[in-house]
């Protein structure tokens, strides 16, 4: 265990150091996320409907969306990708160690530190400045913790699952490029999961890829009480369980297929 | 064989992406009717034009991408030699063809809102249209020309300018009309983007007291400009370069 630890810890610091992205990147997610208030400002005001979501719920979607942005599992851990690309994968093959565990150590990583780095300063400049509201209680706080938690693994899982594809060149790419435009469609982060249609509701409720946004951010605001939290994590675990296995499963087979094939 | 389905899967990404956006559009009306009086063709109207003139900048100039590199590594010296324009050299490095799945959708949405607004396509409203499209080609081939050139003098491309190009493209992608004041005057006196979708546009779609049928005409116009200034910009920037003999 502690070798995956070690691992995980390397990484974190290493994420870390790059702050000076970070600034940059912080003011372009502070533009992109006015600018989808503003949009979502002026599409409430056309209604006067009721609406499963507030307004002030809609925006405060938004930024935690934007907070949270980096977990979101858009791309791949660049060291692994390359592992893959050049063949080197093998190398790895050989150490009596668990692939899938020192990769999915990484990603974690990968995921988390990113993730912190931008989501502090997002929270306090879009509660004071922007319209985001604090949450609904504190056991709506609490519950977002734990579901957020549950979230970034979920997430973990599936950026795993899009490196692993790699293995198979041609299929890698496609999955690579198609999955992160289906988890931004799915997890809300274009428009929050209940603005969709009424019809829709069953089937987006059933994906996975709705625990790495849409459940936490819903828990945030008490539109999911806290007392959900169970089914709400069971819900984001049951996924990432499976997620899991299906990784280690084709990681099996991936690289099986390239000692085969002469790696 | 390879490079060719890598090209396919690059497409298909770009094309997931664009129709997820259009898909949230959709989403959008279904939920709340209209936008501030917009109906969505419309919208997909505009949606239209902004992707086809982005997709269609990002072909031609997306050489100037890789621009931070070519200096960092000195091989932009290569190019001062030879006895051609910079700029052409430098967007003649990769004709990037992977959008052409986001032109694709544009040009299809456009044509959908088209069919159900009921335009009837005039020569004048195809000019303005396709004139303001190439307007917007103007545009965002002039900030990715000005992203480059911020190399001139620090080492690393500013993200920053992709709230420019980028969010510039979201932005355009709705009638500028439905945002604060000071949003809808960055787009059109200093990137004039506004003039390029929301002025010509508005005027084919008919909307009385939107804006002088004269400015529409003229406004495409303000993104040849735009262009002009910013190469002018990348020519100081080179001239720089030399004076400073890296």
């Amino acid at each position: 265990m502690n070798a995956y630890y070690s691992v995980m810890a390397a990484r974190f610091r290493a994420l870390l150091q790059y702050r000076a992205a970070a600034a940059a990147g912080f003011a372009t997610q502070l533009f992109w996320g006015a600018m989808k208030v503003m949009v979502f400002q002026a599409f409430y005001r056309s209604s006067t409907a009721h609406q499963p979501m507030s307004l002030a719920q809609s925006i405060t979607y938004i930024w935690l969306g934007q907070a949270m942005l980096a977990m979101l599992p858009w791309n791949v851990d660049r060291e692994i990708a390359v592992m893959i690309r050049t063949g080197n994968v093998v190398y790895e093959l050989l150490r009596p160690r668990d692939l899938y565990a020192i990769w999915f150590s990484r990603i974690l990583a990968f995921r988390t530190a990113p993730t912190l780095l931008r989501a502090a300063p997002m929270f306090v400049v879009a509660m004071l400045l922007l319209g985001m509201q604090a949450p609904a209680s504190v056991g709506s706080g609490f519950a977002y913790a734990a579901s957020m938690l549950a979230a970034i693994l979920l997430s973990a899982a599936i950026t795993a699952l899009i490196s692993i594809s790699l293995l198979w060149t041609i299929s890698g790419d496609g999955i690579s490029r198609i999955v992160p435009g289906l988890v931004t469609i799915f997890s809300g982060m274009i428009v929050p999961l209940p603005l969709f249609p009424a019809w829709a509701q069953t089937a987006l409720n059933w994906s996975p890829f709705r625990g790495i946004a849409d459940i936490p951010y819903r828990l945030y605001m008490g539109h999911i009480p806290p007392d959900q939290l169970p089914y709400m994590l069971a819900h984001q675990l049951g996924w990432t369980v499976a997620l899991v296995l299906l990784g280690r499963w084709m990681l099996a087979r991936g690289t099986r297929r390239l000692v085969v094939q002469g790696g | 064989m390879q490079y060719r389905w890598s090209f396919v899967m690059m497409v298909l990404g770009t094309l997931v992406i664009t129709a997820g956006e259009l898909l949230g559009i959709w989403v959008l009306f279904a939920r709340f009717g209209s936008l501030k009086g917009w109906t969505l063709p419309q919208v997909a109207f505009f949606y239209g034009g902004v992707n086809m003139a982005i997709a269609f900048g990002e072909l031609l100039f997306r050489g100037f991408d890789q621009f931070s590199t070519m200096v960092r590594q000195g091989d932009f010296d290569r190019v001062l030699l030879r006895p051609r324009s910079t700029v052409l050299q430098i967007a003649g490095q990769e004709l990037s063809l992977q959008h052409i799945g986001r032109f694709a959708l544009g040009l299809a949405a456009l044509l959908w809102a088209a069919t159900r607004l009921g335009i009837v396509w005039t020569p004048a409203k195809a000019v303005l249209t396709m004139g303001g499209i190439a307007g917007g080609v103007c545009v965002f081939a002039g900030l990715f020309v000005l992203q480059a050139t911020i190399c001139f003098w620090t080492v690393e491309s500013l993200e920053l300018m992709n709230i420019l190009t980028y969010g510039g493209a979201e932005a355009a992608q709705y009638p500028l009309s439905i945002y604060r004041p000071w949003l809808q005057r960055l787009f059109v006196w200093i990137v004039p983007l506004a003039c390029i979708s929301y002025l010509p546009s508005a005027a084919i779609l008919a909307r009385p007291g939107e804006s002088a049928p004269l400015l529409s005409w003229v406004s495409p116009l303000a993104g040849v400009v735009f262009l002009a200034v910013c190469l002018r910009v990348w020519k100081l920037g080179v001239r720089r370069y030399c004076s400073t003999g890296s």
